[in-house]
């Protein structure tokens, strides 16, 4: 049961958008989400949602998982539809008992809907076509300028790695906990939260001390492979920018001057 | 053949106290370059602990090691004495630290600060050494035991060692993930020229070795070629090992009037030994 967790939900791929260099699709991601707010009027969220599509039909991700990953946001996407519609001031359009419905809280819910949608289509785009351990490369270069701030970038980011690794081992080491305490009677199905909750106790107990005790001959083991921090180290597979980068970069650069164009022309 | 491991009278307690109990005591121990050395003794008996003195992750209470002329004590030459010694230990899942195969390899090189292009050489020539190469670019936990102690195996290879000293390798291993590690094993220390100290407590694991170091209670108690120390039958179950199986029928034959030389390890030997004592009856 616990197998089907997958972090990250990176997809294997060989399409344009797998093949960018993380630090590229990164920074892309992040002018893009602020391009988002910046965006104003009709024409400039059409830009913004033209663009979401198409770098989901270069990613070759199917658009089913897609919505998927909309699933868990729809809840919040309605709940900041209707507070819009209801709380802008303007031209009344309907009222009844004490709500009332604007044409301007109208245009603005379905465009704060639209902004959640794409913002969190474009996001899972990311984590489905960059692996795990490439986006956190990614990270350590993009914030390697924070070393000279003694800011312990490279052991974050070997935290992260390690954690990644540890992921797997440790859900399967959660399921053989749970299947030892089943077998002498635990119940973990029943009762209220409460008492589910403390079902829990005797997995997690024993699953913290396994941990902590892998933990202690993991770092033997990395001392004995001459690990000593990040000073010195070389990689064995090295961030290339590559012409698909650059290319990737004059195409941000014309979104951005697009969406700013068009807040002009639309207001 | 020169000595690549040398202790004189080490002695280890894990309690820093005056006349507490010693687990390793005056243990005076010479491997020779190239040789391929067990070293077998019940729980208990110290030959962990004395690995551990091998990679400095521990260092003597008294006495000396030396790596290759390097004294471990030596703080100085600590990255020099465990890029010669590399260690593998028992469980594999706790000695992978990336979640690509191949980067789990390098991950000893990266630290060295190897240039990118000798990385990638040394990454490919570890896995072919252990007949891994087709896994390079798998997710290490979908592997199965076997596979996941040779990429361990891999990932000291890559730091060029001169020495292999493995912790009891196969201890967490099914049977077959047993024979693929030992096979690889030998094959690096005919082919390669790798010194190997093997720890462990399986006596077919140790019957395939070329010495064999027997310890009890932190002592060396035995000591020779696999031949000699099995063939000592009622010395080896006193210090409450068994001895191979082969020898064990050998053994038994002869207190049923047979002659037999309780020298043969292999099925092979065993079954000649045999056919040649019924036909000379």
């Amino acid at each position: 049961m616990l197998k089907d967790i997958t972090l990250g939900q990176y997809f294997p791929g060989e399409s344009v958008m797998h093949r960018l260099d993380p630090r590229t699709k990164l920074v892309a991601l992040i002018v893009y989400v602020v391009m988002l707010f910046v965006a104003k009027g009709t024409a400039s969220y059409l830009l913004c949602a033209v663009c979401a599509a198409v770098l989901i039909a270069m990613s070759r991700v199917a658009p089913r998982l897609i919505l998927k990953s909309l699933k868990p946001v729809i809840v919040i996407v309605i709940f900041t539809a209707v507070l819009n519609m209801l709380y802008t001031p303007g031209r009344e359009l309907v009222s009844f008992w004490i709500f009332k419905i604007t044409a301007e809280g109208v245009y603005n819910g379905v465009f704060m809907a639209v902004r959640i949608i794409m913002l969190v289509a474009v996001t899972s785009l990311l984590t489905y076509t960059t692996s795990p351990i490439a986006l956190t490369d990614a990270i350590e270069h993009l914030l390697s300028p924070l070393k000279k701030l003694k800011v312990p970038v490279h052991e974050f980011a070997m935290m992260m790695t390690i954690a990644l690794r540890f992921i797997p081992t440790l859900i399967e080491e959660t399921d053989k906990i749970m299947s030892a305490q089943k077998a002498r009677g635990a119940d973990f199905e029943s009762g209220n939260l409460l008492r589910r909750a403390k079902a829990l106790i005797p997995v997690l107990v024993p699953l913290f001390v396994s941990a902590f005790r892998r933990a202690d001959e993991l770092a033997v083991a990395m001392e004995c492979r001459l690990y000593h921090g990040g000073e010195g180290r070389t990689r064995l597979n090295v961030l290339r920018f590559s012409r698909l980068d650059a290319a990737a970069a004059v195409l941000v650069i014309c979104f951005v001057a697009g969406v700013v164009l068009l807040n002009r022309v639309s207001l | 053949m020169p000595e690549i491991i040398k202790t004189e009278s080490l002695c280890f307690s894990y309690d820093e106290e005056e006349g507490a109990q010693l687990v390793l005591s005056d243990i005076g121990l010479s491997v020779e370059a190239g040789d391929f050395v067990a070293v077998l003794g019940h729980n208990g008996s110290g030959k962990s602990t004395l690995a551990k003195h091998f990679n400095v992750i521990l260092l003597p209470t008294s006495g000396a090691v030396y790596v290759d002329g390097m004294n471990t004590a030596d703080a100085e030459r600590l990255f020099a004495i465990r890029g010669t010694a590399g260690m593998v230990f028992q469980n594999p899942d706790n000695q992978i630290v990336a979640t690509v195969v191949e980067e789990d390899v390098a991950f000893a090189c990266e630290n060295m600060g190897v240039p990118q292009a000798e990385i990638r050489a040394r990454v490919d020539a570890a896995l072919e050494a252990v007949g891994m190469t087709e896994y390079a670019r798998h997710a290490p936990h979908l592997l199965s035991g076997g596979q996941k102690q040779r990429v361990a195996i891999a990932g000291v290879l890559a730091m060029e060692p001169k020495i292999l000293v493995m912790d009891e390798p196969t201890a967490m291993l099914d049977p077959s993930g047993r024979a693929e590690v030992m096979n690889a094993v030998k094959k690096l220390n005919r082919e390669k020229g790798l010194t190997v100290v093997l720890i462990t407590h399986h006596m077919d694991e140790a019957a395939q070795a070329r010495r064999v170091v027997v310890m009890e209670r932190g002592k060396v108690v035995m000591d020779g070629t696999p031949e000699d120390v099995f063939s000592q039958v009622e010395r080896v179950r006193e210090l409450s090992l068994a001895v191979p199986q082969t020898v064990e029928l050998e053994y038994a034959l002869n207190a049923h009037g047979a002659n037999l030389s309780l020298r043969d390890l292999s099925v092979e030997d065993c079954a000649r030994e045999i056919m040649k004592y019924l036909g000379a009856d």
